[in-house]
């Protein structure tokens, strides 16, 4: 794979920044409900990853060392004001529904620590795709719990119903713990024991081991 | 090299520092501001259909699929005078801004401190009402109101029947109540509580609240009460007391006293 589509492809599984690094988890519980905001969330989330890291990473050699977290900062929230305006106008409705959690994209750790870590040290086209791919890896995240959680909490999939409710004479009892911010800790904990069970070497190395004692150290 | 070094120096300098902060200030502060001007005429537009489908929505007149349609045309806003309780022409409702009336010395009063029990400290002379007739019969009135919750100013509409006292619903179309607690305050299941409730008992005195905990079925006060929000006690207390400065004397009190006297004519 050579370098710049490995930037892009990595933060997808290899390198996912919820399920590897456990970064962005707050917004990955609140706006998992239903899939229409999750999507909206991964957008923004997106766009803003990708075009903060771009616009940092042009102006890296201008930034003065000890202001360089704020400068950072102000050029993400001024990403995040901009995506939070645009859906406003746009797609009203959902972004009711995301409340203070298009906002809080300012917050992300995720963002910042693209910026940081990459932006800062890195060419303006790689930064972009790393910002895409480290916001593209939330996504798929996202997008997998609110499909779980809108699936079997609600029994439908962007307000389409798929499995038809008792309540409206069908078979699927909803799960209402679905709905609820805990179920998306088990689902997120889920899916990094699948991941880590796929792709061995994700698997931490226990921080203490228990030393194994011989008889001649007693000794 | 040593130009390198100069240039490290004078970006890392107090001077460097200064302007860059500035200059990205200036350029962020644009970028924002422009956005925001230019993207406000269609959030207005949003608002208002949203305000629209809420109205509809709180008197139970909604499509099923959420269009508003014709069916606003039931609806007919007038404009009232608080203090008289009389409809008045001037001030027309389209456009009717009460926050902005309310600042405005000319459109605007004071309100005492002893009655400000929602947190406004100044609201406007005049306020709209909604009315939902059917044919000549006037069924339900909806009325504005608004006052502090936890955080936020929360701004919703009351419905009530043609007595002027039973409530048929009660909906907040905008908050910012923590997310997950006092945000429940817009959730269909405890919406759903208030139709039916009374606001005023028999010797007229506003009764309504939203207490803590769970109303207890046989109580005597059921009536009047709605279930609390399990953590945001401050936030229920805000729409208790929103919902009795609205109808009380200082609100629509006298308002609601003439339509009473109406309907029993």
């Amino acid at each position: 794979m050579n370098g710049t589509k490995k930037i892009l492809i990595d933060p997808l599984i290899d390198n996912n920044p919820v399920t590897l690094q456990v970064l962005g988890i707050c917004s990955a519980l609140a706006v998992t409900t239903s899939l229409l905001p999750a999507l909206l969330m991964c957008l923004a989330l997106t766009s803003v990853a990708a075009l903060s890291s771009a616009t940092i990473s042009s102006i890296r050699h201008h930034i003065p060392n000890n202001i360089r977290i704020i400068v950072q900062m102000t050029i993400i929230a001024s990403f995040v004001i901009v995506v939070d305006q645009l859906l406003r106008a746009y797609a009203f409705e959902t972004s009711k529904q995301l409340s203070v959690f298009v906002g809080l994209i300012i917050t992300n750790c995720i963002v910042l620590g693209r910026a940081e870590a990459f932006a800062m040290k890195n060419g303006v086209g790689a930064s972009f795709l790393d910002g895409l791919g480290n916001g593209l890896g939330y996504s798929v995240i996202l997008i997998a719990v609110a499909t779980l959680r809108e699936l079997f909490g609600a029994g439908t999939l962007l307000g389409y119903p798929i499995l038809p409710l008792v309540s409206d004479g069908g078979w699927y009892e909803a799960n209402g713990l679905m709905l609820l911010p805990p179920s998306a800790f088990f689902i997120i904990g889920l899916l990094i024991w699948g991941i880590r069970t796929w792709k061995r070497q994700q698997v931490e190395k226990p921080d203490y081991q228990i030393h194994e004692v011989h008889r001649t150290e007693v000794l | 090299m040593a130009e390198a070094a100069g240039g490290q120096a004078s970006r890392d300098g107090v001077t460097g520092t200064l302007l860059v902060a500035v200059v990205l200030s200036l350029v962020c502060s644009v970028l924002v501001s422009g956005t925001a001007v230019l993207l406000k005429p269609k959030q207005q537009q949003n608002e208002a259909d949203y305000r629209q489908r809420i109205i509809l929505d709180v008197a139970g007149l909604s499509a099923p699929d959420g269009a508003a349609g014709d069916a606003f045309d039931r609806i007919e806003a007038r404009m009232v005078d608080l203090a008289t309780g009389e409809y008045v022409d001037s001030p027309g409702v389209d456009g009717f801004d009460p926050l902005a009336a309310a600042s405005d010395p000319a459109t605007g009063i004071a309100i005492p401190a002893a009655l400000d029990i929602a947190s406004i400290r100044r609201r406007a002379k005049y306020a709209p009402v909604y009315l939902v007739r059917d044919g000549e019969t006037l069924e339900q009135i909806i009325l504005p109101v608004y006052g502090s919750g936890l955080w936020s100013t929360m701004f919703g509409y009351l419905a009530l029947e043609n007595d002027g006292n039973t409530v048929r619903g009660l909906r907040f179309y905008q908050h910012a109540e923590t997310p997950g607690l006092g945000d429940q305050v817009d959730k269909p299941a405890w919406r759903a509580q208030w139709s039916g409730k009374q606001l005023f008992d028999d010797a007229g005195t506003a009764r309504i609240e939203v207490i803590r905990g769970t109303v207890a079925e046989n109580s005597a006060d059921s009536g009047y009460q709605v279930d609390g929000l399990a953590g945001a006690t401050l936030t229920g207390r805000g729409v208790t007391n929103l919902v009795h400065y609205w109808v009380g004397e200082h609100g629509f009190g006298p308002y609601l006293e003439t339509i009473r006297s109406e309907q029993q004519r």
